[in-house]
Order: C-alpha cells, then sequence, then structure tokens
C-alpha cells in the first residue's frame, strides 16, 4: 500500500513537472525575450540564454535537462532580481516557514480544543457560537481580515507593527503575530470543522455508549474518541495544506511580509519564468512529502493499519 | 446523564420546517445582490464618467456616503456597479465544474472499470494542486484575464464535485431499481441520466452552493493579487486592492468591498447548507 501510494506520488510530481516546464512555451511571447527579461538582448547573451535551456535541442532533451537542474538544486537565474533563484527563495523561505508554523500551531491549540468542546455539548452556546466563527472565517477571504486587523493595530491599537519583516530574531516574531493570526483564522475555521465532524461521529458510536455505560468518566471518554477522531482530522491535513499555501501569499501580501508568497506574487506580475517555476514545484514537493508524512501518522494513530501492513509484508 | 441527549436528536426535523430567521435573512441578502448584479451596470458609466480630478473624500459627506476612491469615482455606486463581475465569475464557476462533475462523475461510478481509474487518477492530481496557487501562476503567467481565469477555476474546482457525484452514483447503482432498469434494456445513458441523476441532485446542488462561496473567495483573492481582472473594471476585489493606497485617508474604499464579499460568502454558506438539511431530509423520507 505504502509503496503504491509513494508511486502514485512520484506520478503526480511528474506530471506536474511537465506542466510546469510547458509554462516557459505557454507564456505569451517570444521564449527567449521572456528568459531574457529586460537584460539588454545582444547576440552574445541570447546565445548564452539559448545554451543554457538548450533551446536548439528537442523538447525532451531540453525537459531533462530542466528536470537536472531541478533535481540537482540549480534553479536557474531570477531576471528580476539578477540572483540565482536558489539564492532568492533561500533568502526568504525562513520567514514563511515561520509564518506558517506560527499560524498552524495556532490553530490547532485553539481550533482542536473548540472542535471537540462542540461536538461533546453539540447545540450549545459553544457550538453555535464555533459554527458562526468557522462559516465566517471559511467566508471571509484571508486578505480581508488581514486588512481589518492591519486597520485596527495600525490606527487604534499600535502594538503589533503591521508591515514588513523586522530585523531578525524577536523583532520578526512580533512582526509575524498578526499575519499569523490573519491565516490562522482561516486555518483554524477548516480545522473546528473537521475535528467536530469527527468527534460527533465517534461520540455517537456503539463504544462510547458501552464506555459510558461502563462508568467511565466523561475526561476519558472523550480522550477515547479525539483519538479515533484523529484519523479523519488528519486525513483533512491536505484540505488544510492546500488553504496554508494559498493563505500564505495573501497573509504576505498584506503585511508586506518579504517570504515566498511575496517572491512568488511578484515574481508572477514580472513574469520572472524561472522563479515562477522552481516555486511552483517546490510548494507541490512539500505538499506531496507532507501528505506522504500524513498517510504515516495513520500507522501512529490506528494499530489496525500497521497491523494489516505487517501482515502483508 | 445529560451528555446523552446529543446521541438521539432525532425530533428536530419538524422545527425545521419553517424557514430560520438565519437562512431567511441571507435570502433576502442575496436577492439584493443578484438585482445589484442585474442592474448595476446601469450606474457603471456614471461612476466612471465623474470629475476625476477630485481628490479622494472621506466617508459621510453628503454627496458620497462612502466617500470617494483614488480617482474620485463615488465608492458605493462602484460597489453596486462591480457586483456583476463579482458575481457573475464564481456562479459560472460553480456551475461549470458541477456540470463536469456531474458527467465525469457519473461516468466514473457508473461505468466503473479503466474509465473509473481514468477520472479517479485525473482528480487526485487536480486535489493535490493548491486552486489559488495554480490560478495565480497560470492566469499570471499567461495573462489570462477575466474568462481565462473562470475556465481554470472550472476545472480546479471540479475534482470535489466529480468525486461526490460519484460516491453518490456508486451508492445508487446498487439498488434494486437500477437493475430493474437494465433488465427493461434501458440504454446506459437513459439509466445514468434519467435514473440515477435526480437521485443525486441533492448532493449536487448542495456542492454548488458551497463552491459558489469558495469561488468569490478565490476570485476576489486573485483580484487582490493583481491576477484575473483587469485594472479600471468595476469588481468588488479590484475595487478593494485599488482602494488600499488610500486605506488610511478612506477606509470605506477598502472595507465596503470586503464586507460585500464576506457577507455573501456568509449568506451563500448560510443558504447553502440549508438547502443540504432539507434536500437529505426530503431523500430520508423517501426511503
Amino acid at each position: 500500500m505504502l509503496a503504491a501510494r509513494v508511486l502514485g506520488v512520484l506520478g503526480v510530481l511528474f506530471v506536474l513537472s511537465i506542466i510546469v516546464f510547458a509554462m516557459m512555451y505557454l507564456a505569451p511571447g517570444d521564449i527567449v525575450k521572456n528568459l531574457l527579461g529586460n537584460r539588454p538582448a545582444n547576440p552574445d547573451v541570447v546565445a548564452a540564454v539559448r545554451e543554457q535551456y538548450r533551446l536548439d535541442d528537442p523538447v525532451v532533451v531540453q525537459y531533462l535537462t530542466w528536470l537536472k537542474g531541478f533535481v540537482t538544486g540549480d534553479f536557474g537565474e531570477s531576471i528580476r532580481l539578477q540572483v540565482p533563484v536558489a539564492q532568492a527563495i533561500g533568502d526568504r523561505i525562513a520567514i514563511t516557514a515561520a509564518l506558517c508554523g506560527l499560524a498552524f500551531l495556532v490553530s490547532v491549540i485553539v481550533a482542536v480544543p473548540l472542535g471537540v468542546r462542540s461536538a461533546v455539548k453539540a447545540g450549545g452556546w459553544v457550538d453555535r457560537a464555533g459554527n458562526a466563527l468557522s462559516i465566517l472565517g471559511l467566508s471571509a477571504p484571508t486578505f480581508a481580515i488581514g486588512l481589518v486587523l492591519l486597520y485596527l493595530f495600525a490606527y487604534y491599537v499600535p502594538i503589533f507593527p503591521v508591515y514588513g519583516g523586522g530585523d531578525g530574531g524577536l523583532d520578526t516574531l512580533r512582526h509575524l503575530v498578526l499575519p499569523a493570526v490573519t491565516l490562522a483564522l482561516g486555518l483554524g475555521a477548516i480545522i473546528v470543522k473537521l475535528t467536530r465532524t469527527a468527534m460527533l461521529r465517534e461520540l455517537e458510536s456503539d463504544y462510547v455508549t458501552f464506555a459510558r455505560s461502563r462508568g467511565l468518566g466523561e475526561r476519558m471518554v472523550r480522550r477515547i474518541a479525539l483519538r479515533n477522531a484523529a484519523i479523519p482530522i488528519v486525513t483533512g491535513a491536505s484540505l488544510v495544506l492546500t488553504f496554508l499555501v494559498g493563505g500564505t501569499v495573501l497573509a504576505e501580501t498584506t503585511y508586506a511580509l518579504p517570504g515566498i508568497g511575496t517572491l512568488l506574487q511578484d515574481s508572477v506580475l514580472f513574469k520572472d519564468i524561472a522563479v515562477v517555476q522552481s516555486l511552483t514545484l517546490l510548494v507541490a514537493v512539500v505538499i506531496a512529502v507532507i501528505a506522504l508524512l500524513a498517510d504515516l501518522a495513520y500507522l501512529l494513530l490506528d494499530p489496525r493499519v500497521s497491523r494489516t501492513l505487517g501482515a502483508r509484508a | 446523564m445529560s451528555d446523552i441527549r446529543i446521541i438521539g436528536a432525532a425530533p428536530a426535523t419538524r422545527r425545521r420546517r419553517r424557514v430560520p430567521v438565519g437562512v431567511a435573512i441571507a435570502l433576502g441578502v442575496l436577492a439584493l445582490v443578484v438585482l445589484a448584479a442585474a442592474f448595476g451596470n446601469l450606474l457603471f458609466d456614471e461612476a466612471m464618467r465623474q470629475d476625476v480630478l477630485s481628490s479622494t473624500l472621506p466617508p459621510g459627506s453628503p454627496a458620497h456616503p462612502f466617500g470617494t476612491d483614488e480617482l474620485g469615482r463615488d465608492v458605493l455606486q462602484m460597489a453596486v456597479a462591480g457586483t456583476a463581475s463579482a458575481l457573475v465569475g464564481p456562479v459560472v464557476v460553480a456551475i461549470g465544474s458541477m456540470l463536469l462533475g456531474v458527467i465525469l462523475g457519473t461516468l466514473a461510478g457508473y461505468e466503473k472499470g479503466w474509465l473509473d481509474t481514468l477520472i479517479g487518477r485525473w482528480t487526485d492530481l487536480l486535489l493535490a494542486v493548491p486552486v489559488l496557487l495554480a490560478a495565480i501562476v497560470v492566469s499570471g503567467v499567461m495573462g489570462g484575464g477575466y474568462w481565462v481565469t473562470v475556465a481554470l477555476l472550472v476545472v480546479l474546482f471540479s475534482p470535489s464535485d466529480i468525486r461526490i457525484v460519484r460516491a453518490g452514483v456508486l451508492e445508487q447503482s446498487a439498488r434494486p431499481y437500477i437493475e430493474a432498469a437494465q433488465m427493461l434494456s434501458l440504454s446506459r445513458w437513459r439509466v445514468m441520466f434519467r435514473h440515477i441523476l435526480p437521485n443525486v441532485t441533492s448532493l449536487v446542488v448542495t456542492n454548488m452552493m458551497l463552491n459558489v462561496a469558495f469561488a468569490l473567495v478565490a476570485f476576489s483573492s486573485l483580484s487582490f493579487l493583481g491576477v484575473g481582472v483587469a485594472p479600471g473594471t468595476a469588481d468588488w476585489g479590484r475595487q478593494l486592492t485599488d482602494g488600499r493606497a488610500i486605506m488610511f485617508q478612506n477606509p470605506a474604499a477598502v472595507f465596503l468591498p470586503a464586507l460585500l464579499i464576506v457577507v455573501v460568502a456568509v449568506c451563500v454558506n448560510l443558504v447553502g447548507d440549508w438547502i443540504g438539511q432539507r434536500l437529505s431530509q426530503v431523500g430520508e423520507e423517501v426511503r
């Protein structure tokens, strides 16, 4: 099962890499001009670009050269920043990772207990408030939440900075508070819904009724139920992840954070194709890896799965 | 003891017969918005023709209750005029991905075999792609425009429709009435679309409503990033983006369109959830 899963992921990445490579050709305009950007187009430079991308070779060779470069970490050159793409990404990845990590942490800490409580006291005021919040969180675009917070904290309660990434360390952390909260609201909405649905289903099952009838404490019952509910929650991780990718771009743009999201947006608008290609494929790889890890988490969460796997191996 | 009541929450059905207050309000708001989308364009010319040299006005002036934007255009008029652009795209996306979902999902669920495998792989591939990222990259690099973005979102939204329809069709096609229809040697198309499809309608409609809300959010997010809607168009996402530059002179230029997006998305979600509940109850009574 696991081997098939890995193969499937590799297949998806392979197809995506072809699509991403094709972007170079699908972008309107002359391909050499696109790759040159606003560098002066003298014959030497044009020849160098044709050589670098093997534009005179068959498409398959071009693709393989490009893929080889990508796999070995040679992502090409950013025409907008005039630096290697790997360097441009490396400079900015830390802040995006910190933002996503922080937002994820905040949303899990708040949303999972809220979802559990909503399910346990279904119909109660916590449930209704949680439901209203999650509908709002799902309906409000990340940037709308971001702009409201930005306005409030820039004007009325200026305790957190609202612009840029700070000078590193604690200062950066302070700059990340508002973007992370913005991102966490949408993220939390998804996690509350997932947790509530999963918990409700578990609480209705026979083993919970049985545990209660045996006189187990409500806290104990909840712990058992949550452990079983964890599987559908983790399965929803892909949903959370795809939201996080788009949300990061929006949150970074709103607060002018110098991260991967703004890099992507600027590069798209500038048609800096090498950067766009590398970022798209990198994100796809990260998503694929995390989805695989989520599958592996099954093994930890559900002993039945690992037992059947062990039996087959 | 008090915790046991949640297990049997059955008697709630009778109360839901009447339209809940929240849903009624949501329906009213949506009716207004649809009106604005239909007739808002009449205001657009007037809004655009205003004195472009006058400066940004804060909200509260008698002629412009929500102030004016960076080009001196009335914020309220621009918002009304932008309704059509903000609404048409998401509705087309939801309907388009629903049609794709119905066709491919029914085929996959009924025909099974290699077709099912192929469609399954296709949805797996699309689900691995973050919608917003793909939309930014594709319509940004290709210089898309409004309808390219619509087409792109139709494709990117379709996997959830395909999966839902497929699951529904799989469940239905095991039932006796389908066997009966096959015994009458009806054509497979007739069985699929005349006999099975009506029974999965509730799933399809509910998911379509939710997709309208998601597409609305996706569209405005794309406009916010400067992708999709051309500059100068009256559109909520566009208006909001342009308003950012004058956010502190006239906050209404940002918050009116933002509020409209959120309110419409919330209303669509509420109505969608309600329709879903109603339809699934109808289904249960028939069984």
